[in-house]
């Protein structure tokens, strides 16, 4: 099982240091499917190597969160549209409202 | 360390990997879609066909062709000029260290010694996960229902009025 | 008896009470006041009757009648202090005396000062000046004695002083306050002097007074500086306190003075009673003054201490010194101002040479014919619509016939006119103990002498008042300079009845004192037990009453023929001696010699003490409010340089801080995730570090 777990951490890592560092807002959103997707496969090799795989909780954990995280995706990008057109660019710099 | 599994990972890895690192946004969501599409596989791989089948479902034939329209539609095709990322290397730094506390944890847990190296398939039908899914979980399926619905509604609500005010 | 003496105070409290309904009445309240005034003094009148009779008859054995009734007063700490009512000869005749005389004044005062706006307001301080004198009279004890002593001194002020809108009334008063006031320093000293040698002030107390045998004896023993015995020295303390109340020489200034005040306050209280007040406390105090080695002076027997002496010249030089310059006054009052001083050097002087007995007998007739006599100058000025000087009166003789026939009976019973008047006899008392007085004949001399002047100077009186042709511009040149020239007029009977009465006392007063019939010598002398009706076969007896005679008979023919041969406008002994009349008039410079001395002393140590209080006192005031500035300007320095600046590094820190923590702060998500990613790793490594101990 490590070596899942040790690939689930990669992507997880991956997916952070793209939300960290890329400056364009849909590669911020794209990392953070990677990352969701990291934690699946983690739940998964759970599930598989576990003491009650019967039990289906594993799946069915990845199932909603896939559902959710599709929802999750959806609302983002349209957000990520409806700023585009506010800003005129696509930047995640720009949108610095917060800034104090 | 089979040989299937190495490919695999391997694939998925880099795939990610140049998602996030190519400048292009295109070929970045192009190479996403790889990326799920190899974790799928792994999911294959490790008995849980259904979840890797609604992967490939959702994640690849939705989510990710939902990220190529937004690219499209924000003029993301061409490849964004400057810089690509904000101090690369803090970054880089912050998640290789997330990254090793990971590693650490899974290197150091107990509990994953106590685990089987490689146990038997488990039955998975499709029936115990309809049964499943209508019986203990028809709550948090009629819920997830909700979202969705509301996640379209607002999806629609909020890509959509900015058109009417232009 | 004894509930005589305990109700004696009802004579002082009749005035004080009618004193004070009269300060709550208004103005227009003329008549009640004044009913409440001469009620009130009528009715203590008719109780110092009862309380003379008590004393008429005395225990068997016993010279005198001497009762006291004693009570405590208030407590003070542990001592007590004890006040007491006195009744003896002494305050029986004086109580008689003050509340006949004072009624008599009450009831020209209506006449007097009817014209007056402040009728109401007169009346009610005769009356608190009645109540403090009669008070006075009956105390047992000193203090209480002082105090009357110093409400009757206000009085006075407020009597003198009672048309202060004229600055003259008004400077009176003062002088005669502050005057008064160093002769009380005097008496005041003597008092606590006396206190503290004998433990108590109540003078007769069972045997444990201050003028009984016990105390008097260990005051004798003890001697003070100069080799003085203590109850020399306590004498002449109270006897500054005399003189001043008194007017003896030097503390005489403020009498004269004081007849700006209203003739009838000239009558009641310097005449007949304020005045005398000074002489009853010396009789009052007369053990002291006699105290020798032998103890209690004996009755009958006049002692020769040194007390008794300093008083017996004093009286002798004022007695001659307020003759000289009656002889060169001119206003009317004032020749009888300075008579009164006069007369009060004699009656001192009798005290002095003969005991109590002598000198209140003066005292007593005296007051009854000056009393008279200022009434009469009263009813003149009254008459010449307020003229009062004596040169531009004349003829009054008939103008005004009652008050010339009265005033001429005051006139001889002070000149001591012989056998019919009182103050014959007195006088010849005076002169008959200053005679026999062993240490010298220098106060007879002094005493003739003032005889021969008193005569002098009442005859030039009488003649300028009543017989020179009338100085009146109206009857002389038929043009009148002033408005209100009426020709003069009879006084309304109301003063005159007063006149009258005080006329007919003076001349019985006489019948009581012929050394035929010496019953009231025996009686102020407290020997009633040793009165022999009879002859007294001493020739000094009969050599002193023609002595007298002569004096005043040659003072009589003398005035008399200078004054009635003058032209009219001047004065025959100013022709004779005009540099002596000058310094005479000038009442011997008295007044400037305290101006250029006591005055300039007064007011140079006044500046020295503004200056030490301004600059001295005042700088350390000032001090502690410089100290003050500079624990403020201090505080300032430390507010300024040392607080606000930390204050300021201190905000400025946070500031800066708060600079550098919102630089995290720059609205980017992506570095907040950085953070957040940091921390939990950070967090992990210390739980695990932590853990792995």
């Amino acid at each position: 099982m490590t070596p899942y777990l040790i690939v689930s951490a990669l992507l997880f890592s991956i997916g952070f240091a793209g939300v960290l560092t890329r400056r364009n807002a849909i590669l911020v959103l794209v990392g953070v499917e990677l990352m969701l997707n990291a934690a699946n496969l983690n739940f998964v090799a759970f599930w598989r190597h576990g003491p009650n795989p019967a039990a289906l909780d594993g799946v069915m954990f990845v199932v909603f969160a896939i559902a959710v995280a599709a929802a999750e995706a959806a609302v983002g990008l349209a957000l990520v549209i409806a700023i585009h057109r506010h800003c005129r660019s696509g930047n995640v710099d720009e949108a610095s409202g917060m800034k104090g | 360390m089979n040989p299937i599994f190495a490919i695999l990972a391997g694939v998925t890895v880099g795939a990610a990997v140049a998602a996030m690192a190519l400048r292009n946004l295109v070929h970045s969501v192009l190479c996403l879609t790889v990326s799920l599409v190899g974790l799928a596989l792994l999911y294959l791989r490790l008995g849980a066909e259904f979840a890797g089948f609604v992967q490939i479902l959702v994640y690849v034939g939705a989510v990710a062709i939902l990220i190529m329209f937004a690219v499209l539609l924000t003029r993301g095709g061409e490849a964004p000029p400057g810089r690509i990322a904000n101090a690369p290397w803090s970054g880089l730094a912050v998640a290789a260290a997330v990254f090793a506390m990971i590693a650490w944890a899974i290197a150091r847990s107990p509990a994953l010694r106590g685990m089987a190296k490689d146990p038997a398939q488990p039955p998975l039908s499709v029936k115990a996960i309809g049964d499943k899914l209508t019986g203990d979980l028809v709550l948090p399926l009629q819920v997830v229902a909700l979202l969705l619905t509301a996640a379209l509604v607002g999806g629609v609500v909020i890509a959509m009025s900015e058109k009417e005010t232009e | 008896m004894d509930r005589i003496v305990e109700h004696l105070w009802i004579i002082p409290a009749l005035p004080l009470l009618a004193a004070g309904i009269i300060a709550l009445l208004k103005r227009p309240h003329r008549k009640a006041a004044a009913a409440l005034a001469i009620g009130s003094l009528g009715l203590a009148f008719l109780v110092s009757c009862v309380a003379f009779a008590a004393t008429l008859h005395p225990a068997a054995g016993a010279g005198t009648v001497r009762l006291t009734h004693n009570f405590a007063w208030f407590d003070l700490g542990e001592s007590t202090l004890r006040l007491g009512w006195l009744l003896d000869p002494l305050t029986a005749g004086m109580l008689v005396m003050v509340t006949f005389v004072g009624s008599l004044i009450f009831v020209f005062s209506v006449g007097y000062m009817a014209h007056d706006p402040n009728f109401t307001r007169f009346f009610g301080f005769l009356s608190l000046f009645a109540a403090a004198m009669l008070g006075l009279l009956v105390a047992n004890n000193l203090l209480f004695l002082f105090m009357c002593w110093e409400v009757v001194g206000l009085a006075s002020y407020l009597l003198i002083g009672f048309w202060f809108q004229k600055p003259e009334a008004a400077a009176a008063a003062k002088k005669a306050f502050v005057t008064t006031r160093i002769g009380d320093l005097g008496f005041f000293l003597g008092m606590v002097w006396l206190y503290h040698g004998t433990g108590t002030l109540l003078f007769y107390d069972k045997g444990a007074g201050c003028l009984e045998q016990g105390a008097i004896a260990s005051l004798v023993a003890q001697t003070t500086l100069g080799g003085m015995a203590v109850s020399t020295a306590i004498s002449l303390l109270l006897f500054c306190g005399a003189a001043g109340k008194s007017g003896q020489v030097p503390l005489h200034v403020w009498l004269p003075d004081a007849m700006e005040g209203p003739t009838p306050v000239s009558a009641l209280i310097h005449a007949a009673t304020m005045v005398a007040a000074g002489v009853f406390l010396v009789a009052r105090v007369f053990p002291l003054l006699g105290a020798s080695a032998a103890g209690l002076p004996a009755d009958g027997h006049v002692p020769h201490t040194a007390a008794l002496a300093v008083v017996t010249w004093i009286g002798a030089i004022t007695a001659v010194f307020g003759a000289l310059v009656a002889v060169a006054q001119s206003d009317i009052k004032r020749i009888l101002a300075y008579s009164t001083v006069s007369q009060l050097g004699y009656m001192m002087m009798g005290l002095g040479v003969g005991g109590p007995a002598v000198g209140m007998f003066h005292l007593l007739a005296h007051a009854f014919f000056k009393a008279l006599l200022f009434l009469g100058a009263g009813s003149v000025i009254h008459g010449c619509h307020g003229e009062q000087d004596i040169r531009r009166m004349g003829g009054l003789r008939k103008a005004m016939p009652a008050t010339f026939a009265t005033y001429a009976v005051g006139m001889m019973a002070l000149a001591g006119f012989p056998l019919v008047f009182s103050g014959f006899w007195s006088k010849d008392e005076i002169l008959h103990a200053a005679l026999a007085w062993s240490p010298s004949r220098l106060p007879f001399a002094l005493g003739l002498f003032g005889a021969f002047l008193t005569a002098f100077y009442m005859i030039r009186q009488m003649w300028f008042v009543f017989f020179a042709p009338s100085a009146h511009p109206a009857a002389r040149h038929g043009h009148d300079t002033r408005p209100d020239a009426a020709a003069p007029h009879e006084s309304p009977p109301v003063m005159t009845v007063s006149l009258a009465i005080l006329a007919g006392a003076t001349v019985a007063m006489s019948l009581l004192a012929t050394p035929v019939w010496p019953w009231f010598h025996a009686y102020l002398g407290g020997h009633l037990d040793h009165l022999h009706v009879g002859w007294d076969a001493d020739g000094a007896v009969l050599a002193t009453m023609a002595l007298s005679t002569v004096a005043v008979a040659l003072g009589t023919g003398v005035s008399w023929r200078l004054y009635s041969r003058s032209a009219t406008g001047t004065d025959a002994v100013e022709r004779l001696v005009p540099r002596l009349f000058g310094a005479l008039r000038g009442r011997l410079y008295v007044d400037g010699f305290y101006a250029a001395t006591v005055f300039r002393l007064n007011r140079a140590a006044a500046t020295a003490f503004d200056w030490i209080d301004r600059f001295v006192w005042g700088s350390l005031a000032g001090s502690t409010a410089w100290i003050a500035t500079g624990f403020s300007w201090l505080g300032r320095l430390l507010d300024d340089a040392g607080i606000n600046p930390g204050f300021d590094a201190g905000c400025a820190g946070t500031r800066g801080t708060g600079r550098l923590v919102s630089l995290f702060q720059n609205g980017q998500t992506q570095r907040y995730l950085r953070l957040v990613g940091g921390g939990i790793v950070a967090i992990v490594v210390a739980v695990a570090w932590t853990g792995k101990k």
